[in-house]
């Protein structure tokens, strides 16, 4: 079991450094002069002159990204052009915004999508299963965007019971923040519990085929038994695989319900930060997020040890 | 016997021609034995019709400032309105769908070609080759998508061939891994060993021999893909990333119709709803083509 962790803490680490190379690599995929395109190419030959050796840029590539992994490792990752700040305290301001709305989102998908997937695999081609499928069906396909204007039109504009944007944390403005936070929250669960269903839907189905649980039909045991105890078990192993998915890609899709509900959170940073070629900010944000996301993968394949002996052996 | 040998050989080819037109009648009549797939493939068609003849059916010039129909509602002349330009709504909606159906299957041709390109030489030379190709592609796998789209705008910049160059990166990785596995399994059989015993290139070997092989996976990994490829262009000119003013996308036109909520809904809903419409179409379409060409796909992808 060590040696299991081990293996994959190592191979996480070796994916990490590449990512930080090629997010590195970027400054140098830039079109044109790095520094012009930061600044927009309005600035004094000065300026230009201690941007060139703040960013290292005298030396080879190489060494450069060495001094920025040394930085980023020591918690510097260099300063933002757009904020005139330090990145690294940009960073720490927004991501605590985009992990709570994405962990709450979490937290509402996982159980809604098991229990619609049960529901609609154990009652197959009733009108319940119809409904359930084809709801999930469409659900996964809304653009989130798409969704978070519909909701903001709807319940804000319309209806006037929300308020239309914006992000207090619940400590500060108790009744304020769950306010605001709804439809945010909405748009980012939706696609979630639809996915979560569809793939609790089909492994149910699958295992619910297998021979054991004839078995254990045929010995007699209650169908209910048989379902959440012997099915479940085995149908939810794809369950967490694509669990550990949407907790890793969330941070990603709340780019979009960031930039419609004006939430301070690491979505639209990065998106600011692409606006405004702001290179330090943008690799920053760019490793922050994958370090999460590969943290996250980690996690779930040791979760999958857990809960599978059968892999064990790899 | 020799006589025997000639009449056998025309007929067999014969046979085989029958036979794949046989599979090809199958194909389609497993895929469209399904209402919702037949439905879906009747409206993608619709959809894809309508961006061939965008410049015959739409009503008004889609980019033809008229400021004195400035942010209207719905109305008999303008069905759905006009934008902050007066330019008609529906006309861009209608020049839009080029923007989404271009991106969306040029990113996934883009995506497949390097992928299985790449996927391929992993697997069949294996060692140090495969290494590096294997670790870069889990390292940028690790980079949400949205996030790696996001980043390497960047750098590409937006408009159509760069957002799809941009999608298509962001979504090779599936046929990398794909394709290294189907190399790696069908690697050792022995008709690739006589093939190589015959003295075949190795190229050959594998574009001939390997690829036609695991044709059923790529083809149904790029059906599904085209439906989120469209969402991610739309996501990223509604970010103002992706394609820009004055081109009409879905996505910028959503974003473009965001301040008029109050004025005309319809603006920023209604493209939304294409989206949405060609997205869950075009993927119950790839689900079709999954079940209809390898039932057993269906727990794997």
């Amino acid at each position: 079991m060590a040696r299991y962790i081990l293996q994959h803490l190592s191979q996480t680490l070796l994916v990490l450094l590449i990512v930080s190379f090629l997010t590195y690599l970027l400054v140098d995929f830039l079109p044109g002069d790095p520094i012009a395109a930061m600044t927009g190419g309005e600035i004094s030959g000065e300026t230009y002159e201690r941007l060139y050796y703040e960013l290292n840029m005298d030396k080879p590539v190489l060494v450069r990204y060495f001094l920025w992994l040394k930085g980023a490792l020591t918690g510097d990752l260099g300063m933002s052009q757009s904020y005139h700040r330090r990145v690294a305290d940009i960073i720490a301001e927004r991501v605590p915004v985009t992990i709570y709305l994405s962990l709450l989102a979490f937290v509402i998908s996982v159980p809604l999508g098991i229990i619609f997937g049960i529901i609609s695999a154990v009652k197959r081609g009733s009108a319940a299963d119809t409904t359930v499928t084809l709801t999930a069906n469409v659900c996964c396909c809304l653009p989130q965007f798409w969704l978070g204007i519909l909701f903001m039109y709807v319940f804000a504009m319309k209806l006037g019971w929300l308020p239309s944007s914006g992000f207090v944390w619940p400590h500060e403005n108790l009744g304020l923040s769950i306010k605001q936070t709804i439809m945010p929250l909405l748009c980012l669960a939706i696609g979630g519990i639809a996915s979560i269903t569809r793939q609790t839907r089909s492994s149910m189905l699958e295992v619910i085929r297998q021979d054991y649980i004839r078995t254990a039909r045929s010995k007699g045991l209650k169908n209910k038994k048989v379902i959440y105890i012997h099915a479940l078990k085995n149908a939810l192993l794809p369950v967490i695989t694509l669990m550990g998915l949407r907790l890793g890609g969330l941070v990603g899709g709340s780019v979009f319900v960031e930039n419609v509900f004006v939430i301070p959170g690491m979505g639209s940073l990065l998106v600011n930060a692409i606006t405004s070629v702001d290179i330090p900010l943008i690799q920053g944000c760019v490793l922050l997020i994958a370090v999460f996301s590969s943290v996250v993968n980690l996690i779930t394949d040791i979760v999958y040890v857990y809960v599978d002996p059968r892999i064990k052996v790899a | 016997m020799s006589q025997a040998n000639v009449s056998v050989e025309p007929n067999a080819k014969a046979l085989l021609k029958a036979n794949k037109a046989k599979k090809r009648k199958q194909f389609f009549r497993a895929l469209f034995s399904r209402k919702i797939v037949l439905v879906s493939a009747i409206i993608v068609m619709i959809i894809i019709l309508v961006a061939v003849f965008a410049y015959q059916i739409m009503p008004f010039d889609p980019n033809k400032p008229a400021v004195r129909d400035r942010n209207q509602g719905p109305s008999a002349t303008h069905l759905l309105g006009t934008d902050e330009f007066g330019r008609d709504v529906l006309s861009r909606i209608i020049i839009g769908s080029r923007v989404s159906l271009i991106v969306g299957v040029l990113a996934v041709i883009i995506a497949c070609v390097i992928g299985t390109t790449l996927g391929m030489i992993a697997g069949y030379f294996g060692g140090f080759v495969d290494d590096v190709i294997s670790r870069v592609a889990e390292a940028v796998r690790v980079i949400p998508q949205v996030v790696l789209a996001i980043a390497l705008c960047a750098v590409f910049g937006g408009g159509i061939l760069n957002m799809s160059i941009i999608l298509g990166i962001s979504n090779m990785t599936v046929y990398i891994r794909m394709m290294r596995s189907q190399v790696l399994s069908i690697k050792e059989r022995d008709y690739i060993m006589a093939g190589r015993l015959q003295g075949n290139s190795s190229a050959r070997l594998m574009l001939r021999h390997i690829l036609p092989n695991s044709i059923s996976p790529i083809i149904v990994t790029m059906t599904q893909q085209i439906g989120g490829t469209i969402l991610s262009e739309a996501g990223l000119s509604f970010l103002g990333l992706g394609i820009s003013t004055p081109t009409a996308s879905w996505g910028t036109l959503v974003s473009g119709g965001r301040a008029y909520l109050l004025t005309n809904p319809v603006y920023s809903l209604a493209p939304g709803v294409c989206i949405a419409l060609l997205v869950i179409c075009l993927n119950s379409l790839g689900d079709g083509v999954r079940d209809a060409l390898d039932p057993r796909l269906r727990g794997e992808l």
